[in-house]
């Protein structure tokens, strides 16, 4: 190991022996487990999924695999059926991303104020659905939709109105985004309310002095101050978004008709490899979805490099 | 203390905001009620389930949805369950136990150790190494699915429980979580001075550095088994066999069987009452090991 090398590395101006520099050879056995997993399960994944990208099997080349350069990419990204997925995904994330968020902030922001046990309770509460495996909640808000098993019809009795079909090919969209929300706000809400918790609570009586009400606090100290928390729920929001697979598929067979195996990207790449048997261009699909997110959340990160702390 | 001598004042105003407190009387309120409001909006899902778990097929579509029917069936619904394809519930169950333990506790070990070293050693190849992993975060973990199949099938993997818990063994994100907590919580000081003293870094590592990591360690061990315990897209592409199954997929199918079926296959209340048992360990679980992950989670977020 060269002393420039390490010295590049942060912290690490200590004075370094021989034997030290040997010792930090130990590094790589902690290391090497993860390395191997990560080697075996992402890089060969990613390499091979590039791999069979950019060939071609079937009955047409007689079983051998041909390469075919970009044609699988120029076939995805003339594929109707493939935008309109990322068409939907993207509309998804415009919609999902920022309910999820404005509601974890808002009960964060009213946990942070109240200490009661009301409070404690709720926050627990709001938590619990983050334990709940996607398939299960996916599952329960399918019965609670249903027009057969569901309260809907109760509820909506009550005030003389009629419930709307929440698994009709038009209300779909709007009843994955609450079975989504429904999910995750507990998760972000935590996090985001831990970084509240950690600001010095000092900083908040000279703006009380001054005559600045809750809101005030609110918005103009208190959000700045965890915009950090922010952009991380944000990335993993986005993340998750793009991927959707679980909720849409599990909820198809409940909503007839409402849900075509194709209905995002991930779903059409599943129906692809298990019900064509086209790896291929199965593959294309994954990874130009992976590649999208991947460029995606960087770019998001670029953008917002000031609020993050990351440069 | 400001919120009791507020809530003691019999009578405020409510338009008017009192100015020695954030918080004056008619917000409190005004707060209260949205968290009412928040808090039965993420209850009553489940609250449907605990109720619907007790009544039998029929009744599941008889009556009040959110209140207990005319039988309490929950006992046969659990007896039907062993009985239903010869229990295969309770397979599926041991299944997801099985997965969420081997996936979250061998992907802790590799996250701690990694971690640790990425922290605390200044090999060559580090730093590259940290921005490939930070890259990786990014990396769509359902993209791997079909190419990861594929190689399973290569190996011979397919269709057993190594399918599972292999690719389950992957978490950046602990990586990173365990990188940024051990950075701050082990003290380059305390090493050195275990160094002087003779110890072997194994030994500084379980001695020293394992207590020191304890809250990055059960945090991590929290997300990746829960991570684990959830996970759909993977067993439902590499499990073939029903015997293999972890619950989330084994109901999944009973759902799309339910729904396509006739009579004899709806088997609704077996459905409802198997989602329900489901859930209630990691439940009890979160909620028992309260004091560990409310602080815990938060780590990701404090640089």
């Amino acid at each position: 190991m060269s002393l420039s090398k390490s010295a590049a590395a942060p912290a690490a101006a200590r004075p370094t022996s021989k034997i030290a520099s040997r010792r930090q050879r130990w590094g790589y056995v902690y290391v090497a487990p993860f390395a191997a997993v990560f080697t075996v399960f992402l890089v060969l994944p990613l390499g091979y999924a590039l791999w069979m990208s950019l060939h071609n099997k079937g009955i047409a080349t007689a079983g051998r695999s041909v390469f075919v350069g970009a044609d699988n990419y120029v076939k995805a990204f003339t594929d109707p059926v493939f935008l309109e997925g990322l068409w939907r995904v993207l509309r998804f994330v415009l919609v999902m991303v920022p309910v999820q968020i404005v509601v974890a902030l808002v009960a964060a922001l009213l946990l942070d104020t109240l200490a009661t046990r009301l409070s404690r309770a709720t926050r627990l509460l709001i938590f619990v659905p983050y334990a709940i495996p996607a398939v299960i909640g996916a599952l329960m808000w399918g019965f609670l939709y249903s027009p057969r098993f569901g309260p809907a019809q109760d509820v909506f009795g009550l005030l003389g109105l009629t419930a709307p079909n929440f698994l009709s090919s038009a209300n779909i969209f709007g009843s994955l985004v609450n079975i989504v929300t429904w999910q995750w706000v507990g998760y972000y809400m935590i996090i985001i309310y831990a970084a509240l918790r950690s600001i010095d609570p000092s900083v908040y009586e000279a703006a009380v002095l001054d005559g600045a009400d809750g809101r005030q606090i609110a918005l103009r100290i208190k959000v700045p101050m965890i915009s950090s928390s922010m952009v991380m729920i944000v990335v993993f929001a986005l993340i998750g978004t793009l991927q959707f697979f679980t909720e849409p598929q599990v909820l198809r067979s409940s909503a007839q008709g409402a849900i075509p195996s194709d209905y995002t990207p991930n779903m059409y790449a599943f129906a692809t490899a298990f019900n064509y048997s086209q790896f291929n261009y199965a593959s294309t699909l994954a990874f130009a979805l992976g590649f999208l997110v991947f460029v995606g959340s960087y770019v998001f990160l670029f953008l917002t490099r000031k609020q993050s702390g990351l440069k | 203390m400001a919120t009791s001598t507020l809530a003691s004042k019999a009578t405020t105003d409510r338009t008017a905001r009192d100015t020695s407190g954030p918080v004056g009387q008619g917000r409190r309120i005004g707060s209260h009620v949205v968290l009412v409001i928040l808090a039965v909006y993420f209850v009553v899902p489940l609250w449907w389930l605990a109720v619907a778990s007790t009544k039998t097929n029929s009744g599941l579509f008889a009556g009040d949805a959110l209140w207990f029917g005319s039988d309490f069936a929950l006992w046969d619904n659990v007896t039907g369950l062993f009985t239903h394809q010869g229990g295969i519930y309770w397979t599926w169950f041991r299944n997801s136990f099985v997965y969420a333990v081997a996936g979250g506790v061998g992907a802790t070990v590799l996250s701690v150790l990694a971690g640790y070293g990425l922290a605390k050693y200044r090999f060559r190849g580090r730093s590259v190494f940290f921005a490939l992993l930070l890259g990786s975060v990014m990396v769509p973990m359902t993209a791997l699915v079909i190419p990861t199949f594929v190689l399973l099938s290569g190996m011979g993997l397919l269709n057993t429980m190594w399918a599972v818990i292999l690719p389950s063994l992957l978490s950046p994100v602990g990586v990173y979580l365990v990188r940024v907590y051990a950075q701050d919580a082990v003290p380059e000081e305390v090493l050195d001075a275990g160094r002087v003293d003779g110890a072997g870094e194994l030994r500084l590592f379980f001695q020293v550095v394992l207590p020191l990591l304890r809250p990055a360690i059960v945090t991590v061990l929290l997300l990746t088994t829960v991570a684990t315990w959830n996970n759909f897209f993977l067993p439902l592409a590499v499990l073939r066999d029903p015997n293999l199954l972890p619950v989330t997929v084994g109901i999944y199918n009973w759902q799309a069987l339910s729904n396509a079926g006739a009579g004899g296959e709806q088997v609704w209340n077996l459905i409802v009452t198997g989602s329900f048992l489901s859930v209630v360990p990691l439940v009890a679980a979160f909620l028992s090991l309260q004091k560990y992950w409310q602080g815990g989670l938060s780590l990701g977020s404090v640089r």
